[in-house]
């Protein structure tokens, strides 16, 4: 079945594009999603509509090199048109995304229809960069993808230092005499480069789920930014090659859903089993927790109890403990205390119930825990 | 008149596009003074998932069940994403920008698989069709209506019914959170209440215009009206009239150079926002430039009283108090300090004797208060 499909070359093609595009997404959205900038992504990744319009109106025809560059411009001028609205205006960073997103696409809108409706045959392929086509991708475009894959690596090794500055103190790196505003700029500029490259694929509207994904999965992996910013490019780089094998199983299924879709599984594995940081591992620990309270608890009312009575082997009742707690413990609970030494089990005659008695290391161990109280 | 009116294709569609401003606008006017625009962005998106989850259950594209089971999708959205931002996993830009794609993603999925041709294109689904809004009609009072313009008309006056109805307490829990929970007025509750009637507005405003123009319809005309005033209500007033205005240039616009309405709609909104953004009064661009010129005018004004008073009466006073010593001493532009001189002479600070400038009496009092002090002259 596997083999099948790798036999293909439309297939073969889509896969090694869709990895390429997840690496180059997935280490860019690190650094966007550190510098909470996540939705800078989504405003430029639409804004790059019209662009896509502009270029073919420019070219003629649907020339993939005039295509990317027009969508390259506009996207870079929705990121200066943000600057100038939080900078100069009380509107929030919201509201700018929201503004600059909208208006661009509905230009873009307003472009696409122009386009179609004079522009023959050879425009309607344009409406596929709402959703990406990945059949569409030709081996030549490839050379494209790689080339600005490599220009970023290195741009990203280059200016590693003054990039996970700017990422994490931003103030501090200004305040050093780094050209912090330049560097932000070239970062919004490389996540521009990175939309362009995804435009085929995945189209403008699911785009940002390609940088954010990859990112917000390595993150709860690992604190280290080197390590998160390389699991992030591998996590879009597998996200991007099992959604282009999955989507060619099934006709009808487009490509750039499906990746999104694998991305975000990606993203829910992480946020449930990442060490440390996981949904499980924190109801864990929590559990774990409570239950560590609830022994403390127990001696400290076992000791109340004996205080209250004036005698340090006072026996009680299990259940009248359970009242004094608000809530019964449960029974193996008072055997683990036992075992530990902490509390011996007694009989008090009449009654027939189980009644327990603090030994003098469970008074130690009450004390100690009523002193950690205070 | 009542039913050439409804008719009139070009009419329904202008009232469509004027129904989605303004009860978009109502409610967006909150989410941009709230912070919450870009919430707005993730239920817009999302809603697509629950149209298409909602027609695979009872093969309706619109009506009550509808409205009620695709805005739940919306409100779902805003619950994940906060969950998930308070789980401190993921920040909030980011959890937004996880849950909407994902739930659009899938959205697609089903389109692409079950509903492919059948009633939902996937382009319709971003770009809207409010030129065929006409062809889908619901009979009201034996008048065929389309059943977006109906459907509009109910989310409008839910919308206005709303935003009257508790428009102080709104108006509370968008500028003091905190004292509005102090004062009992629950702005978690109200908070919801918003972006279920957001979802609601998203889904009855989705044949026309479409997943993602709607956030323009939201968010741009109460932005653009933000710029314009600091009122409340008039910011409210002016964001709907705002976005009628954008509608009718928009249609008109679209019909002359035949492209998309809708898209043509929503630019004109941009539009507005560009001009309010370069020419709003006060604090527009062009105003803070010239404010910014003024104020450096103003500047140099009192520098020049301050060094004529300084060298006021000295043996330097010949040399010191002239245009040339402005440009040679002090490294003013010509132009600079002719437009300083000009300044000063209007406000009557000084006057000019040949090519000598001496301070006025008002100069003085002008100069002393600079240095505040009084009578004395530092030679």
């Amino acid at each position: 079945m596997l083999a099948d499909l790798m036999a293909s070359q439309i297939v073969r093609t889509v896969l090694v594009g869709a990895a390429m595009l997840g690496a180059i997404s997935g280490m860019l959205g690190a650094f966007a999603v550190l510098r909470r900038q996540s939705l800078l992504g989504d405003a430029l990744a639409h804004a790059a509509l019209p662009g896509v319009c502009l270029g073919f109106l420019v070219a003629g025809a649907r020339d993939l090199g005039s295509i990317l560059a027009g969508a390259f411009l506009t996207g870079a001028l929705a990121a200066l048109a943000m600057m100038l609205i939080t900078r100069t205006t009380r509107l929030k960073t919201d509201a700018a995304l929201g503004i600059v997103l909208s208006v661009f696409f509905a230009v873009g809108v307003v472009l696409l229809t122009h386009v179609q409706a004079t522009g023959g045959a050879a425009s309607a392929g344009l409406a596929s960069f709402l959703f990406g086509q990945a059949a569409a991708i030709l081996a030549s475009d490839l050379w494209i993808m790689g080339g600005i894959g490599l220009v970023v690596l290195g741009l990203v090794l280059a200016l590693w230092k003054e990039f996970k500055l700017v990422s994490f103190d931003a103030d501090f790196a200004r305040a050093q005499g780094f050209p912090v505003t330049m560097l932000e700029a070239m970062l919004t500029i490389m996540v521009a480069l990175a939309i362009v490259v995804g435009l085929q694929l995945v189209g403008v509207v699911l785009m940002v789920a390609l940088l954010i994904a990859p990112a917000a999965a390595a993150r709860q992996w690992t604190n280290r930014l080197g390590m998160m910013v390389a699991l992030s490019a591998l996590i879009g780089a597998g996200s991007g090659a099992a959604g282009a094998l999955i989507s060619a199983t099934t006709r009808g299924l487009a490509t750039g859903p499906v990746v999104v879709l694998v991305a975000t599984a990606a993203v829910l594995v992480s946020l449930a089993l990442a060490p440390g940081r996981g949904l499980v591992w924190q109801a864990l620990s929590a559990r774990r927790a409570r239950a560590r309270i609830s022994d403390g608890r127990i001696l400290a009312a076992m000791q109340e109890l004996a205080e209250a009575h004036d005698d340090p082997r006072y026996p009680a009742e299990q259940g009248m403990l359970g009242a004094a707690l608000g809530k019964a413990p449960a029974p193996g609970q008072f055997d683990a205390l036992e075992r530990r030494g902490l509390i011996r089990a007694v009989t008090h005659a009449p009654e027939p119930t189980p009644h327990w008695q603090l030994t003098e290391a469970g008074q130690r161990a009450a004390r100690s825990e009523e002193d950690d109280k205070t | 008149m009542i039913a050439a009116f409804f008719d009139s294709i070009p009419a329904m569609i202008l009232l469509t596009g004027i129904l989605v401003g303004a009860s978009g606008a109502l409610l967006g006017s909150f989410l941009v003074l709230r912070g919450n625009a870009m919430l707005t962005d993730a239920i817009s998106h999302s809603i697509v998932f629950g149209i298409i989850i909602v027609w695979l259950l009872t093969r309706q594209l619109s009506g009550p069940v509808q409205l009620i089971g695709a805005a739940a999708t919306g409100v779902l959205t805003v619950v994940l994403t906060e969950a998930l931002a308070r789980s401190r996993l993921v920040k909030m830009d980011a959890a937004i920008g996880l849950v909407f794609p994902a739930l659009f993603a899938m959205g697609v999925i089903l389109i692409s698989l079950y509903a492919r041709d059948v009633h939902i294109h996937v382009d319709t689904v971003l770009l809207g069709e409010i030129g065929f809004v006409w062809l889908n009609t619901v009979t009201i009072w034996g008048q065929p209506v389309p059943v977006a313009v109906a459907t509009l008309t109910a989310v409008l006056v839910i919308n206005l019914g709303f935003v009257l109805g508790l428009w102080k307490e709104l108006k509370l829990a968008s500028f003091d959170p905190g004292l509005a929970a102090a004062l009992g007025f629950a702005p978690a509750v109200l908070h919801y209440a918003l972006l279920t009637l957001t979802s609601m507005t998203a889904v009855a405003a989705f044949d026309a215009v479409g997943a993602i123009l709607f956030i323009a319809f939201v968010i741009v005309p109460p932005a653009t009206a933000y710029l314009l005033t600091r009122r409340l209500w008039l910011m409210l007033v002016l964001s709907v009239a705002l976005s009628i205005a954008a509608c009718v240039a928009g249609y008109v616009l679209a019909r002359v150079w035949d492209v998309s309405i809708a898209g043509m709609m929503a630019s004109m909104t941009g539009l507005w926002f560009a001009t309010a953004l370069l020419f709003a009064p006060d604090r527009g661009l062009v105003a803070q430039a010239l404010q910014r010129r003024a104020q450096a005018l103003d500047h140099d004004c009192r520098a020049l009283v301050a060094h004529l008073f300084t060298h006021q009466g000295t043996p330097e006073m010949a040399e010191e108090n002239t245009q040339r010593a402005l440009v040679d001493h002090l490294g003013w532009s010509r132009p600079r300090a002719r437009a300083a001189i000009l300044r000063a002479h209007d406000r009557a600070f000084i006057e000019r004797q040949g090519g000598l400038l001496s301070l006025r009496d008002k100069g003085v009092a002008e100069a002393e208060l600079i240095f505040g002090t009084k009578g004395t002259n530092r030679g």
